[in-house]
């Protein structure tokens, strides 16, 4: 059991270099073979996967419920960006120091943000449901008060001039690790613990389950993986603003864990997929000439209809895409 | 004589102006079944959640082989070997039979979260060593055919049977059975006794059980505390308690003489 999961970890990190190094037509790095408009939407893929399975830790199997999330992708992204532009140059220019200095940036924005996961997860601890979903919602106002009044990152004027390190490998190799890492945590039986918490807290004290432990280490995992996507993200797009991680962003990775059934891993990683793509897919169907003037004018309003088709899934399917499948798999 | 295993000691809990429990004593020796029985609300589960951590008692101490539980959180005071069912069942709805039994030996877990994460051998080793320690509880109860439906399908004896083996699985020196007999009908009654019986003497627990059904009670205490608005009023052998007159007032009124 613990090997094979491994095993498959390797496989998509070895799958992920070698498409990264396909669709990037191979010596050149930072300029991709692909369409670039493509390429944007498959690293914005794999960003989602990562935000959207952290957080799934913590609103689909440890059963808080967490309105925050831009808020740690927001202090990941600072903490990386402030962490190349200030000292990228330490380790030298070649590519081998430039992407060390990256990554050592990427986990610095883990952490950052995971210290901020610390320090929300307390009031998780007092507090259930709406009330927490407020709390959190606050929380993120405030990472984002902070970095708009935070001169040194460029406060309102947003934060730019990031080199772009983020590759379709790194991408989809941290969505690998973040996925891997949550599926093998639920799986074990130290992980139970998240789902006993979800399930029924007094239960599980009595179990001799440390709840506590339990609700601020998933918030502390979720928070660590959205700063390592807050800073894939920053250096991707090379250039980031506090608007950018305002409450909608929240709102959307929420969308993508329920939409994929809460606390199922494969559910959510498809439904960060199709939520990713859906937005253009209507943007390119409204493009379509040979489609008759009236069908394009009614793409054109592609926002009212990704919201029209989310209420139409959430009404056919409550429990979402996948919500039953990890039970039946169970049931097996 | 030894100490206690359990001992409550003047025990109060006070919630505003109501005295749900007060200066209750009560000792439980090493591997024996007591009984715990009162009419509606004389604070008998009260008592439960103070003994297992759920509520700090106002006045009081309560000692569990030897050393005070007042004051610790419930999951450390299961860890020092006090294990408890629910009056209303309270498994773990989501999960398989055997991930709730599972879920029950999370705290003898040698490894942490890096072990679960690299999954090394010494991971594989003492998950196949949870496995097997869990599927052989299931076994003994008859469970292990249902090792993987979900527990919410079971039926209600089952369901019940379940708590009580997961409690088992957290490896107790005392057992707090709450209610385990309510709602089933007579037949499951008596196999439930068996069970529990059974399970003093195989797994060598004490058990405290609050029971409203007296052939439950009667059946199979050695000493049985009887609790009326929140205060012991009497303690005894099942032969003592039936002829104690305070008991027979307390459960059916005290007489009346008719002028």
């Amino acid at each position: 059991m613990g090997g094979r999961s491994k095993l498959v970890l390797i496989l998509v990190l070895v799958a992920s270099a070698i498409a990264s190094h396909i669709l990037s037509g191979g010596a050149e790095p930072h300029i991709p073979a692909l369409n670039p408009y493509y390429y944007d939407v498959l690293i914005g893929i794999g960003i989602n996967i990562i935000l959207a399975s952290g957080l799934n830790l913590v609103n689909g199997y440890t059963g808080q419920f967490s309105l925050g999330h831009a808020g740690f992708m927001a202090a990941g992204a600072y903490a990386s960006s402030w962490l190349t532009l200030s000292y990228g140059y330490v380790l030298g220019v070649g590519s081998w120091a430039t992407t060390t200095a990256f990554l050592i940036a990427l986990m610095l924005g883990g952490i950052v943000a995971a210290l901020a996961g610390l320090i929300v997860g307390v009031p998780s601890l007092r507090l259930k449901g709406d009330y927490l979903a407020i709390v959190t919602l606050g929380f993120n106002e405030i990472i984002k008060g902070v970095i708009q009044n935070a001169d040194a990152v460029g406060a309102q004027r947003g934060l730019g001039g990031m080199v772009q390190h983020t590759t379709f490998f790194w991408t989809f190799a941290f969505a690998a690790i973040t996925v891997y890492v949550v599926v093998s945590l639920v799986n074990s039986t130290y992980g139970r613990g998240f789902l006993a918490v979800r399930d029924d807290e007094i239960a599980a004290e009595a179990m001799g389950i440390n709840t506590t432990k339990y609700k601020v280490l998933a918030f502390v995992l979720g928070a660590f993986f959205a700063g390592i996507a807050g800073g894939l993200y920053a250096h991707y797009k090379q250039f980031i603003h506090p608007e950018g991680f305002n409450f909608m962003k929240s709102v959307d990775v929420v969308v993508m864990v329920i939409l994929g059934g809460m606390g199922s891993t494969a559910g959510v990683c498809v439904a960060a997929v199709l939520l990713t793509i859906l937005p253009e897919l209507l943007r390119y169907v409204a493009h379509i000439e040979s489609l008759p003037e009236w069908l394009r004018h009614v793409a054109e309003n592609r926002m009212i209809i990704y919201s029209l088709l989310l209420i139409i899934l959430m009404l056919t399917r409550p429990q979402g895409l996948f919500g039953a499948v990890n039970l039946k798999k169970k049931r097996a | 004589m030894s100490a206690p295993l359990l001992e409550l000691n003047e025990v109060t809990m006070q919630f505003g102006g109501l005295k749900c429990v007060s200066e209750l004593s009560l000792k439980i020796d090493e591997g024996e079944l007591v009984g715990l029985i009162g009419p509606n609300g004389a604070g008998k589960t009260t008592a439960f959640n103070m003994i297992t951590g759920v509520y700090r008692p106002t006045l009081g101490a309560i000692t569990f082989a030897g050393k005070s539980v007042v004051g610790h959180r419930p999951y450390k005071i299961t860890a020092r070997g006090i294990a408890r069912t629910f009056q209303n069942i309270r498994l773990f709805s989501s999960l398989t039979v055997f991930d709730n039994v599972r879920t029950a030996c999370n705290m003898h877990l040698r490894h942490g979260i890096l072990y679960a994460l690299t999954r090394g051998p010494k991971f594989a080793e003492e998950e196949t060593e949870i496995e097997k320690r869990v599927v052989e509880l299931l076994d003994i109860f008859g469970l292990a055919g249902e090792r993987d439906s979900l527990c919410k399908s079971l039926p209600y004896g089952d369901q019940r049977r379940l708590e009580i083996v997961r409690a088992l699985a957290t490896r107790p020196k005392l057992l707090l059975l709450d209610e385990p007999a309510a709602g089933m009908n007579p037949t499951e009654k008596v196999e439930l006794m068996k069970l529990i019986r059974f399970t003093q003497e195989k797994f060598g627990c004490a058990v405290l059980l609050v029971e409203h059904d007296m052939k439950v009670v009667m059946g199979i205490c050695q000493r049985i505390n009887v609790l009326d608005y929140g205060r012991k009023i009497a303690e005894g052998t099942p032969a003592e308690i039936r002829a104690n007159p305070k008991v027979i007032a307390a459960y059916l009124g005290k007489e009346e003489h008719d002028a």
